[in-house]
């Protein structure tokens, strides 16, 4: 993993490309991220860079200390990255320092809770018949078999929460990116809700 | 939502913020063949417009031989050359679905006299 952001799901639009033809989009409010610690092979035993994001109110003292040994003012949220390269502490990392137009990310995020969801939405299972006196329209079906094995199988597909959860989807393309004003624009869906967290990485899969 | 719009400025065409429900327009559209490029007309009456910011579309609709044809354009696309007002409609509502059960005279959109040119 060598580049990484921290935003805020800002809302979907589209654009259209040089062929006119309309492509969908996410904005998303990065950044700046600050850095705070160098971790090194040596005391730490891996190679990775803990960045702060976010303005932060009150914070607790455990939280300042963090900050005020790299010298810098508090943020709200501390994340770590694996990177091989090196950054002073204190140094303000903005989006257009780590993605280009036409790189390949990953996006991670909580997705949009959806509470209590029966099968159908919650696995896409297919419902029963509507009418003709059916009575079984959108219930689970079968538990398993009977006596043998006399139970139900652990991880069947039953209703339940549904949704709030970390997701990752890959491979999404960087349309634009703004350091100026903290804008990188993605290609496609994000997980989550405007103004939810999402972490941006460089994509594992693409080559 | 505000960033969206700051994403979004730029690259809004205000030049047919003019083109109003009821209007009958020519739609001068980009065809690309092959590598050459020429302009093809769409003429009819603008029934909906509907969306904001880029996503914003507006439906032409008109009668070709005795069937209802309808286009929906998205209103800031590039592949839109110009769109051209040939006379301004006058109606009452912002949706004129309505047109789609009508034919003959009834289909017709009232004029509404206003000078073009200025």
């Amino acid at each position: 993993m060598e580049k990484y952001m921290l935003g805020k799901k800002a809302g979907m639009t589209q654009l259209f490309d040089e062929n006119g033809i309309a492509i969908p989009v996410t904005v998303v409010d990065c950044g700046p991220l600050v850095v705070v610690q160098n971790k090194s092979v040596a005391t730490d035993g891996y190679k990775a860079v803990k960045v702060g994001y976010g303005a932060v109110k009150n914070a607790n003292r455990p939280h300042k200390g963090q900050f005020a040994k790299a010298g810098v003012e508090s943020k709200k949220l501390l994340r770590e990255f694996k990177t091989e390269a090196e950054y002073t502490l204190g140094q303000e990392i903005r989006v257009s320092d780590m993605f280009n137009v036409g790189d390949a990310v990953d996006v991670s995020g909580v997705s949009k809770g959806k509470g209590f969801q029966g099968t159908i939405k919650r696995y896409g299972q297919k419902g029963g018949p509507g009418s003709h006196g059916s009575m079984y329209h959108r219930r689970v079906g079968s538990m398993g078999s009977n006596t043998d094995p006399a139970r139900v199988f652990k991880g069947k597909k039953l209703p339940g929460h549904m949704g709030a959860e970390n997701v990752t989807v890959q491979n999404l393309d960087v349309v634009m990116v703004d350091g100026e004003r903290n804008i990188i624009v993605i290609k496609g869906a994000v997980p989550g809700p405007k103004g939810g967290l999402v972490e941006i990485k460089s994509s594992v899969k693409s080559k | 939502m505000d960033l969206v719009q700051v994403v979004e400025k730029d690259l809004l065409r205000n030049d047919f913020a003019n083109v109003e429900i009821g209007d009958y327009v020519k739609v001068h559209l980009k065809i690309k063949e092959g590598n050459r490029e020429r302009i093809q007309i769409f003429e009819g009456t603008v029934i909906a417009r509907k969306g904001s910011g880029l996503t914003e579309t507006m439906t032409v609709r008109r009668v070709s031989y005795g069937v209802g044809v309808e286009r929906i354009l998205p209103v800031h696309s590039p592949k839109i050359d110009k769109i051209e007002i040939v006379r301004k409609g006058k109606v009452r509502r912002a949706k004129l679905y309505y047109l789609r059960d009508r034919v003959g005279k009834a289909a017709k959109v009232k004029e509404r006299l206003v000078n073009l040119k200025k």
